[in-house]
């Protein structure tokens, strides 16, 4: 029997009655009280993610730029120094190994945050690198008020060093959920003391389960859902992190999809009846649903699909088959919900 | 706000979590404290056509959290003649009071006599601590 592994900040989630499950080789709260109040905390407020189960790996050394930028889609020249980017690691088909996140440190000098199920086959495909995972706890704080509450400013896509609450934390402008916000990342022993403070400061504690509503509300793909090593960033709408001008894994199949068109589009839709899009389901007219669920926001179900590219344009009807039952839906422009700036 | 776990004396209960209000030939019907528990805020009610036949140990419909689908058993055997239009619109009532409020269905029985094979509240409990 395989052993999950926990974060440090386990005691504190079991201690908040969090529901815990197994995600990715973790025990992870997918919830504290309710999926629905935790998105919608992140939405109007803030919420405290637990994302320590998210892989570290770094680079850093002569050549360490030019590795990269072999391997990973996106075009580091597009990041300088303290810029975060987001990027994909592509297989010999262009197919997607992971979406992670570059954090440019200096030339020569790299932090990527890669899924947590996908440590060993990034590892794997970037060998030069160093997995530094277990030197890592990783808080992400989300929503309107995350910044103000924590007292810090960051810029969306940059990051430096700071104190936060009284922790030395690397600081972070991104995240999952399409709010403001910030990731920290910070010493495995001071995560107890960072996510006590965070609590404190007045932000909500949030499960997996609220951040899988709210990254599929601002049509974020999860890979293993809507990506995979089977899919290519073409597909996959994700061709504007692929620098298609440059040479990396995989490039020649994106440069031929990218000239000649796809069968299937991943497009984002919103159902017209009553129901709950899940994965797997079929789209009646050609497609597969990646990801569903219910948008707290929208109160409609909401999903991601593979579909015929014929069926990928804004506002085609399309059917789900809702275990036998046909149900109304249609493609809608990415993301689902967008906040208002 | 979620209700505080309880199984009243006065009904009785199906192996999987659903309960039953018998009244002369007509129950109502709902899922217990447990398993909604278990599902989670409810966010849809998928409910049979009023007029349709449900059979006991048999699926009437769904009930469905963020997270997980579960189909509904019907404890006994007849036609829907009521489905709470009050669930429809507003599934969390099912959370907040699944013996009141929360009922799902109601049936003309057309085989009264399965009643007396449903769990009483001890024998329910009993399943539940086992689980």
């Amino acid at each position: 029997m395989q052993t999950l592994r926990r974060t440090p900040l386990y005691e504190r989630h079991a201690a908040l009655g969090a529901r815990l499950v197994p995600f990715a080789g973790w025990e992870m709260p997918v919830q504290y009280t309710s999926i629905v109040g935790e998105h919608r905390a992140v939405r109007t407020s803030a919420g405290v993610f637990d994302v320590s189960h998210m892989g570290e790996l770094s680079i850093a050394g002569d050549g360490a730029h030019d590795y990269l930028q072999a391997r990973l889609t996106n075009d580091l020249d597009k990041a300088g120094d303290g810029d975060a980017q987001y990027t994909l690691l592509t297989n010999e088909q262009g197919g997607i190994v992971d979406d992670l996140i570059a954090y440019r440190r200096g030339t020569d000098d790299y932090l990527l945050v890669v899924n947590a199920s996908n440590v060993e086959p990034d590892h794997a495909s970037l060998s030069e690198t160093e997995d530094v995972s277990s030197e890592w706890a990783l808080l992400a704080v989300q929503g309107p008020e995350a910044l103000p509450r924590l007292g810090i400013e960051v810029t969306p896509f940059t990051f430096h060093e700071g104190d936060v609450l009284g922790v030395r934390c690397l600081i972070a402008g991104t995240g999952y959920t399409g709010e403001r916000g910030c990731e920290l990342g910070c010493a495995p022993e001071d995560a107890v003391r960072l996510w006590d403070a965070i609590v404190d400061a007045g932000i909500v504690p949030c499960g997996l389960g609220a951040r899988d509503t709210l990254r599929l509300e601002v049509s974020y793909p999860l890979h293993g859902n809507d990506i995979s090593p089977d899919r290519t960033p073409i597909e996959a709408g994700l061709g504007w992190a692929c620098a298609l001008d440059k040479k990396f894994t995989g490039v020649d199949v994106l440069r031929e999809q990218k000239e000649r068109g796809t069968a299937e589009k991943l497009v984002a839709f919103v159902m017209d009846d009553k129901g709950i899009p899940r994965q797997g389901m079929a789209i009646e007219e050609g497609g597969t649903v990646t990801s569903g669920s219910l948008s707290p926001v929208l109160d409609q179900g909401i999903g991601l699909a593979y579909v015929s590219s014929e069926l990928a344009a804004p506002e085609t009807k399309v059917t789900v088959d809702l275990r036998g039952r046909p149900r109304a839906a249609h493609i809608v422009k990415k993301p689902i919900y967008k906040r208002e700036e | 706000m979620a209700a505080d776990e309880s199984y009243p004396e006065d009904l009785r209960y199906h192996r999987e979590h659903d309960w039953a209000r018998v009244d002369g030939d007509t129950a109502t019907v709902g899922i217990t404290w447990y398993a909604q528990d278990a599902l989670g805020e409810l966010v849809h009610f998928e409910p049979p056509e009023e007029g349709a036949s449900v059979a006991a140990d048999e699926s009437y419909g769904e009930v469905e959290s963020v997270k997980a689908v579960s189909d509904l058993i019907s404890p006994l055997s007849g036609e829907v003649v009521e489905v709470n239009p009050l669930v429809l619109e507003e599934p969390e009532k099912v959370n907040d009071d699944p013996y009141g409020e929360g009922w799902l269905i109601k049936i003309r029985l057309s085989e009264p006599g399965e009643a007396d094979g449903l769990l009483d509240v001890a024998a329910y409990k009993a399943l539940l601590e086992e689980q």
